[in-house]
């Protein structure tokens, strides 16, 4: 039987995929938004709809940032409303393992899975910047390679607390004594629908594919070309025997955007005006500032690229990812502006990342089925950059495709994520 | 103007369905709110995750969840809260709660029990900072300027530097400020401990006493407190809590309850009698001014919460005494509350 393909959406984040300027664009905070494309995606039969966390808004310079959207509600909440307002979608949060207790999340994600009849996931990430620790009480506590030791015994915790309760309704004590970890008492919350909630796993680091291996349900992973897909399934298939789990116990799904238009044209030119509202002259400038570490106000957006290296690890952009080896990446950005003529804000465009699928309907249906049947992903992630319309087009036009192709499902088969994604419930561990 | 709020608690219940029933049938008997209680030691679902699961099937009801502060992360609360207002549009409360026993300390493993008085001030700490991190965004902070390409008027977001006793909070909060401004916050002020902490900063005091002239007195007393506290008085709301058994018919089944007032049990004080003398005792506490109005717990759930919607609530509306529509959208609305100033407007950032 040809692989069925799983979809998820992903809500439009703040960094700067998400074009807020776009007329189309609405709210980022009221529930409308939320409602609407959790619903699209119900409608078109996807496998889960998705959150992202932030716990400390970006800051550059000092100052918060203000360019990309900024702020968001908090995840568990959203997904819980939205559990009134749809019936089959899964509802997964990211929710940070740093800085919270297994005890009070086990407990929100039991709760939502109740509250759902067994649609929760959990998206764990894993944060240890003292920037971000200034919010909680803890602090920025953590040493860089802890994140994952406490991340792994933090899931094991809460399974053991989603255990605690019998299938048939007695809750037994628990206690749990780890490095982390020191905790006893009673859950308070029954086993709930899933038995688990599913557990997502979000990075490509060698310590975050072993971390998915051992652990996750689903692993969320950037997309990049078919044959570094395959590699990078491969690998990770792999080390699922040493954990004593079978191939399909982990599934793939890159995160993906995609352009559709009426031409192979059409969609290029749509991909092209997409990315370049995408980079704004002021965001252009904010790239190459943090990239260059340095203060290029006084720089012209539609001038040429500073002359001069950038300042190794200036600090000067908080709350983000790093972006590596800087030095290497201004050269390359010298070399591609002077082969092409291009100013700093082209540079921005044309350096920075593409749209993952971008086509006739027809031709996305045929390259999303392929890159799943020749195991570089189990499905994707779809993130759109409108909110909150940014997947009717997909809804409408590419999932009867899919489901002619014969790999897409044509109604939700289980009412549980698990049944969705063909993961088995957990056994009990009594 | 009375005020009228009820208990949405069901032991023992794990299902949406039942509770969106109750908050749809207290919203029917056009009460101000529902609560849901929620501690660590007793088996119970989150309360503020019911409550944002009600939220979309309902509509004008207030829901007030109950979240403790003593474990519980102050920026993760405040951000929880904050969205439940989100999701519905203006109704969020938040009933603020302390764990004292050493089997809750036990299951985070990060600190031992304390004595009510330091969790009580902590929690107090915990209202100020939440309030600080509402604030912490300007209303009108998102202006979406595409000339500028800035998404937000920075000047217009504020760190709140939150120096506690215990924790420390930098912000701005990672939520916009609610539509409410500051959800209500509610505190039971029955105990000495903790009615400092209602009178600094709760918009809603519960106060669990037998009779009128004790509800009265604890009224006078959280009102000269607000006063002392710079507050003005009539931004409070008092509550008399007690718990409802309308099981016994149209009229009190035994000599000196019902009609005659509730009676202290071990579990508060308790109401036994029918609907309308309920109505009696609810009309004749309100028109001494000794409470703002009522907050009842139902004995049996259902039961109880019918009788009040569909018996006592008729009486009251039928005497001009409790209203018969909502005339607002947000639960300070149906408190009579102002949506309250930002704390940071006009400061720089």
């Amino acid at each position: 039987m040809t692989k069925q393909i799983h979809l998820a959406a992903h809500f439009p984040g703040v960094n700067n995929t998400t074009v807020w300027a776009d007329p189309r664009s609405r709210s980022q905070i009221e529930f409308s938004s939320f409602e609407h494309l959790a619903r699209t995606a119900e409608r078109g039969l996807f496998d889960f709809f998705f959150l992202a966390e932030g716990l400390r808004l970006r800051e550059h310079k000092g100052r918060i940032h203000d360019l990309d959207v900024v702020g968001r509600p908090e995840s568990l909440t959203v997904l819980n409303a939205l559990a009134a307002v749809t019936e089959r979608l899964g509802l997964a949060a990211t929710v940070n393992a740093t800085f919270n207790e297994p005890y009070e999340l086990a407990r929100r994600l039991a709760t939502l899975d109740h509250l759902s009849g067994g649609r929760a996931a959990w998206n764990v990430v894993t944060s240890s910047d003292a920037f971000t620790g200034e919010n909680f009480r803890r602090g920025g506590f953590l040493d860089r390679a802890d994140r994952y030791t406490r991340a792994a015994e933090f899931v094991a915790t809460a399974r053991e607390l989603w255990d605690s309760w019998t299938p048939d309704g007695l809750s037994r004590p628990f206690a749990h004594r780890g490095r982390h970890f020191d905790i006893a008492g009673e859950f308070t919350v029954p086993r709930s629908p899933q038995g688990h909630p599913v557990v997502i796993q979000a990075g490509d680091s060698d310590e975050g594919r072993e971390f998915a291996a051992a652990t996750a349900d689903v692993i969320f992973t950037r997309q990049s070309s078919l044959e570094a897909g395959k590699a990078f399934y491969a690998d990770v298939k792999r080390r699922l025997a040493k954990y004593g789990r079978a191939h399909g116990d982990l599934k793939i799904l890159p995160g993906v955007s995609v352009v559709l238009g009426d031409t192979a044209a059409d969609a290029r030119e749509k991909a092209a005006e997409i990315r370049r509202r995408q980079t704004s002259p002021q965001t252009a400038l904010l790239t190459l500032e943090q990239i260059w570490g340095a203060d290029l106000s006084s720089y012209d957006p539609d001038g040429p690229l500073p002359d001069f290296d950038p300042v190794p690890d200036s600090g000067i952009t908080q709350g983000r990812t790093r972006r590596g080896d800087t030095v290497a990446i201004a050269e390359k950005w010298r070399a591609l502006a002077q082969e092409k003529g291009l100013s700093i804000r082209q540079t921005v465009i044309e350096a920075g990342g593409r749209q993952s699928f971008v086509g006739t309907p027809q031709a996305i249906a045929a390259e999303l089925d392929a890159f799943v049947q020749a195991d570089a992903a189990d499905g994707f992630i779809l993130v759109p950059h409108l909110t909150p319309g940014g997947l009717d087009e997909f809804v409408d036009r590419v999932v009867p495709l899919l489901q002619e192709r014969g790999v897409f499902r044509t109604e939700y088969e289980g009412s549980t994520l698990r049944s969705h994604l063909g993961l088995a419930e957990p056994a009990w561990k009594g | 103007m009375l005020h009228l709020s009820a208990a949405v608690d069901q032991p023992s219940v794990y299902d949406a369905a039942s509770y969106v029933d109750l908050a749809r049938l207290a919203e029917h008997g056009v009460l101000d709110f529902v609560t849901l209680d929620d501690t660590f030691a007793r088996p119970g679902l989150d309360a503020l995750s019911v409550l944002s699961r009600v939220a979309p099937a309902t509509n004008r009801v207030g829901l007030v969840p109950t979240v403790t502060t003593t474990h519980t992360e102050p920026f993760h609360v405040q951000a929880a809260v904050a969205t439940l207002d989100w999701v519905s549009r203006g109704r969020a409360g938040w009933r603020l709660d302390v764990s004292t026993t050493e089997g809750e300390a036990r299951l985070f493993g990060r600190r031992h029990a304390a004595p009510a008085e330091e969790l009580w001030r902590e929690a107090g700490e915990v209202a100020d900072v939440a309030a600080r991190l509402w604030d912490s965004w300007e209303d009108d902070a998102e202006i979406r300027d595409v000339p500028t390409g800035r998404f937000i008027d920075r000047d217009k977001l504020h760190h709140v530097d939150f120096e506690g006793s215990g924790f420390s909070v930098k912000g701005p909060s990672i939520v916009p400020r609610p539509p409410q401004g500051h959800p209500v916050r509610v505190v039971d002020a029955t105990e000495g401990l903790a009615r400092r902490t209602a009178a600094r900063y709760a918009d809603v005091a519960l106060v669990r006493v037998a009779n009128a002239a004790q509800a009265g007195a604890v009224r006078d007393q959280l009102r000269k407190e607000a006063a002392r506290f710079g507050r003005n008085p009539d931004g409070l709301r008092v509550l008399a809590s007690l718990l409802a058994d309308l099981g016994d018919g149209e009229h009190a089944a035994e000599p000196g309850h019902g009609g005659g007032g509730p009676r202290q049990t071990a579990q508060g004080p308790l109401y036994r009698g029918g609907p309308v003398d309920l109505a009696e005792l609810i009309a004749s506490w309100h028109g001494s001014g000794a409470v703002d109005g009522f907050h009842l717990t139902p004995a049996a759930p259902r039961r109880d919460l019918e009788r009040l919607v569909n018996g006592t609530v008729p009486l009251l509306q039928h005497r001009g005494l409790f209203r018969t529509f909502y005339p607002g959208s947000t639960l300070r609305d149906h408190l009579g509350l102002a949506r309250p100033a930002n704390q940071y407007a006009g400061e720089a950032s």
